[in-house]
C-alpha cells in the first residue's frame, strides 16, 4: 500500500521478533502469510476494498489544515493532519478497519481487541459492526472509569467490554488479557492489536494500515505548500499514529521527525513503588521483551515491567513499537517529552486558538511546539492531530481543577460549589 | 543422560509446579519439600514475572503474591542454591527476566548462575523456537535442558523444529488456552501424544490436570509424565487466605506462627501423593494395543 510495499521484516535492527506462547505461533504464521498476500500483494482485491471502505465508511482523506493562529504564535507554518475528523474521531479506524477486514478475508469468526483510552476499542467495535463480526474488547478497570463515553460507544456498536482488574488496570494488563483470550480461541479468532506493538507481523502490519496518514500528508503538503515540511510531530504511546505520520517521510532525510512522549509528572522512576510516573519508553526506557516483541520498555533492573503513568490513558503504556525504537536508535526519529501539566495547557491552547478540541494524546504533540526551537521546527511543520477530545472531557475537567493552568476556562463554573445547584 | 532424563527413566513422572515465594519465601520452600515427600520426580519452580501472559487467574495470583513478597531473580537463584531437595528442579519463567540478569546482555549470565545453584533446566512460555537460539546455546554450554511446550495447534514443520530444540522432556499442552485446573482432561491429549509418537524425549502433559484420576487417564493415554500447577497453587492460595483471615489481613505474620504453613504443606503432600499414585495407576492400566 505504501512505498514500503513488499517489505515485511520480522525485526527492526535487534528489535521486534516473536516472543509469544507456542500455541499462538501457528496463528501468527497464518497472519503473516495473509498480510503478505492480501495487504502487500492485493490478493482478492483486498487493498481496493480497504481503500473503498476507509473512504466511504471512514471519511478519508482527512484534511491537512493550515493553522493560522499557531503559525503566527510559533513563527512557522503549522499544518494539522486532521485524523480527529476520521470516523470515530481518531486515527485508530485505519488500523481497526484494515485488520477486521483482513480477519474476514482469513475466514475468522470473532474479533478480540484491547484498549487503553478506548479509541482503539471504539474503532474496532465500529469496524466489527460495519463488517458484521462479533467483538470482545478488553479494557483496564481504571481506564473504564476514565473513559466512560468510549465504553458506551463500544457497547452501542454491539461489542462486549471485558473489564481487566489485574495490576493497575490499564492498557498493559488489557493487552496481557487479550493475549490470553487469543491463546484460548486462536483457531477462529483474530486479535486486533491496537498499535505498532506485539509480535511480528503486527508492528509492520499496523504501520502499513496507518501509513495512509503520511501518504496523504506528503501529497497534501506538496499540493498546498508546494513542498515537503521541514518537520513532522506526533505523540507516541505505543506509536501507531507516530509511525503512521512518519512512515512515508522516513526516507526524506531533510524532514525531521519528532515523537512526543508522555513525560507524566516526572521522568524519574520511583524505585520503591515500582512506578514510572511517565510513559516515556523511547526517552527513558531500556531494551527488553514485552507482549511479543523486543523493544524499549519501562522496567526495573531485574526486568520486571514497571507501571507507567500519563494523564492520557492512550499514552499510558510501558512499551513502544519496535520500529520506532529502532528509528530512535538510528537517529532518524528524535524522542522528546511533554509533562502532564504542559499537555493540559496544550489541550486548552488548541481548543482556544484553533477551535479544535484534541485528544489528550494529541495535546502532547501540540504542547511540544511551545518547547521546540525554531531550528527544530524549521519553516513548516506537520502536527498529527491523532484524535478528538470528546472522550477526555471528564478527565480534563477533573485534572484542570487540580492545577493552575493559565489558559484554562474559569473552572469554578464546573465545580460542585460553583455550580450553585444542579438544574 | 541428564538429570531430567533420569527422572523419567523409572516409570511415569509427577512434575508439580509452584511459584517460589508464594506467599513468602520460607513457606514456599517448605511447600517444595512437601511436594518431594509426596512423590514429585521433577519440580517446576516459577520465577514471577510481572506480565505472565500464558497463565490463567490461579497462577497470575500466585505471581502477584510472590512479587508482593519481594521475589527477585537473584533471591530466586539464591533460594534454589540453599534448597535441600534431591529431585531435579526446573525454572519456569518469562524471557525478559532471563535476558536482563547480570551485567552482560543476553541469557548467558542467568544460565551460568542457574547451573551454579543446581537448576536442571528451563521452561520459558514466551520463547518459541524461533527466538530461542541464544538461550539454547547458553543451556548447551552449561549443561542445562531447555524444555519446549508443544501446543494443540503445533503441526508440521513447527513440530519438527521443536523436536530438534527440546531436551529433558517436552511439555505437552493438553488444551488451548492458559494454565488452570479443569474438571475434564481434554481429548486433545491423546491426539497430541499421537503426533509426538516418534519423539524419543519424555512427554509430560500439563494444562488442566487437577486430580489423581486425571493423572491416571493422561498416563494411560501414553504420557510419560504429568505436570500439575494450578491445583497445587489453589491449595497455597486457600492456606494464604485462611492465614490472612486469622491474622486480620497480615499474611506474612500468619505464616510466621508456623501452623498454617505446616497445614498447607501437609495438604500439598497429600495432593502430590494422590497425583503420583494416579500416574502410577495409569502406567499399570496402560492397555493400549500394540500398533501394527
Amino acid at each position: 500500500m505504501s512505498s514500503n510495499t513488499n517489505e515485511n521484516p520480522s525485526k527492526f535492527g535487534d528489535y521486534g521478533g516473536q516472543y509469544v506462547p507456542e500455541a499462538l505461533m501457528p496463528a501468527i504464521e497464518e497472519l503473516d502469510d495473509a498480510f503478505r498476500r492480501y495487504v502487500l500483494e492485493n490478493e482478492g482485491g483486498f487493498v481496493d476494498e480497504f481503500r473503498e471502505r476507509i473512504r466511504d465508511f471512514g471519511g478519508r482523506p482527512t484534511p491537512l489544515q493550515y493553522a493560522e493562529q499557531l503559525s503566527a504564535r510559533y513563527d512557522t507554518d503549522v499544518y494539522l493532519k486532521r485524523e480527529d475528523l476520521l470516523h470515530g474521531g481518531a486515527h485508530k479506524l485505519n488500523n481497526a478497519l484494515g485488520q477486521v477486514l483482513l480477519a474476514k478475508y482469513m475466514g475468522k469468526e470473532r474479533i478480540v481487541a484491547e484498549t487503553g483510552a478506548g479509541q482503539h476499542g471504539t474503532a474496532t467495535a465500529m469496524a466489527a459492526a460495519h463488517l458484521d463480526m462479533p467483538c470482545v474488547v478488553y479494557m483496564g478497570r481504571r481506564d473504564i472509569n476514565r473513559q466512560r463515553p468510549n465504553v458506551f460507544r463500544m457497547r452501542l456498536n454491539g461489542a462486549e467490554v471485558e473489564p481487566v482488574t489485574a495490576g493497575r488496570g490499564t492498557l498493559k494488563e488489557a493487552i496481557s488479557e487479550a493475549m490470553r483470550d487469543w491463546a484460548t480461541t486462536v483457531e477462529n479468532t483474530h486479535y486486533v492489536i491496537g498499535s505498532v506493538v506485539g509480535p511480528h507481523p503486527f508492528p509492520t502490519m499496523v504501520r502499513e494500515f496507518q501509513s495512509v496518514i503520511s501518504e496523504e500528508a506528503r501529497r497534501q503538503m506538496r499540493e498546498q505548500a508546494g513542498g515537503l515540511p521541514d518537520s513532522v510531530v506526533a505523540c507516541a504511546g505505543g506509536g501507531s499514529n507516530t509511525m503512521g505520520a512518519f512512515a512515508e517521510f522516513v526516507s526524506d532525510e531533510d524532514v525531521s521527525l519528532f515523537a512526543v512522549e508522555a513525560g507524566g509528572s516526572s521522568l524519574e522512576v520511583d524505585e520503591e513503588t515500582g512506578v514510572a510516573p511517565n510513559s516515556a519508553s523511547l526517552s527513558t526506557g531500556t531494551e527488553g521483551v514485552l507482549h511479543g516483541a523486543r523493544t524499549r520498555l519501562l522496567q526495573d533492573g531485574d526486568g520486571q515491567i514497571v507501571e507507567s503513568h500519563s494523564i492520557s490513558s492512550g499514552l499510558d503504556y510501558a512499551g513502544v513499537g519496535p520500529e520506532l525504537a529502532h528509528l530512535v536508535d538510528e537517529g532518524r526519529v528524535t524522542p522528546v517529552t511533554v509533562d502532564d501539566d504542559a499537555a493540559l495547557a496544550g489541550f486548552h491552547r488548541l481548543s482556544q486558538e484553533e477551535g479544535i478540541i484534541p485528544a489528550l494524546e494529541t495535546a502532547h504533540a501540540v504542547a511540544w511546539l511551545e518547547d521546540a526551537t525554531s531550528d527544530q521546527l524549521g519553516d513548516s511543520v506537520v502536527v498529527c492531530v491523532s484524535g478528538r477530545g470528546d472522550k477526555d472531557l471528564e478527565s480534563v475537567i477533573e485534572e484542570t481543577e487540580k492545577r493552575d493552568i493559565e489558559n484554562a476556562p474559569d473552572m469554578d463554573v464546573f465545580s460542585a460549589s460553583g455550580a450553585g445547584g444542579s438544574e | 543422560m541428564s538429570r531430567l532424563d533420569e527422572a523419567f527413566a523409572d516409570g511415569p513422572a509427577f512434575v508439580p509446579y509452584l511459584a517460589l515465594g508464594d506467599p513468602d519465601l520460607e513457606s514456599s520452600l517448605e511447600y517444595v519439600k512437601a511436594l518431594e515427600r509426596g512423590g514429585a520426580d521433577v519440580i517446576e519452580l516459577g520465577l514471577a514475572f510481572s506480565e505472565p501472559i500464558a497463565e490463567g487467574p490461579t497462577i497470575q495470583s500466585a505471581v502477584v503474591r510472590s512479587l508482593e513478597g519481594g521475589m527477585t531473580p537473584t533471591k530466586f537463584l539464591d533460594a534454589v542454591e540453599d534448597l535441600d531437595v534431591d529431585v531435579p528442579l526446573v525454572c519456569m519463567t518469562y524471557y525478559n527476566l532471563i535476558y536482563q540478569f547480570g551485567e552482560e546482555a543476553g541469557p548467558r549470565p542467568f544460565v551460568e548462575r542457574a547451573a551454579e545453584v543446581g537448576l536442571s533446566g528451563f521452561v520459558v512460555p514466551d520463547l518459541p523456537a524461533e527466538e530461542s537460539g541464544p538461550l539454547r546455546e547458553a543451556c548447551d554450554e552449561f549443561g542445562l535442558d531447555l524444555i519446549f511446550i508443544v501446543a494443540p495447534t503445533t503441526r508440521g514443520e513447527r513440530l519438527e523444529r521443536l523436536m530438534d530444540q527440546t531436551s529433558g522432556y517436552v511439555y505437552v499442552q493438553a488444551r488451548l488456552g492458559v494454565t488452570g485446573a479443569k474438571a475434564d482432561v481434554s481429548d486433545q491429549t491423546g491426539e497430541s501424544l499421537d503426533r509426538l509418537s516418534e519423539w524419543d524425549v519424555p512427554k509430560a502433559v500439563g494444562f488442566g490436570i487437577s486430580s489423581g484420576e486425571q493423572a491416571r487417564e493422561v498416563v494411560a493415554a501414553g504420557a510419560d509424565g504429568v505436570i500439575v500447577g494450578s491445583a497445587l497453587v489453589d491449595i497455597v492460595a486457600e492456606g494464604t487466605s485462611a492465614a490472612s483471615r486469622t491474622q486480620s489481613g497480615d499474611v506474612a505474620e500468619g505464616h510466621e506462627n508456623g501452623d498454617s504453613t505446616e497445614e498447607v504443606a501437609a495438604r500439598l503432600e497429600e495432593k502430590a501423593r494422590e497425583l503420583k499414585e494416579g500416574a502410577l495407576a495409569g502406567a499399570q492400566a496402560r492397555t493400549r494395543p500394540e500398533r501394527t
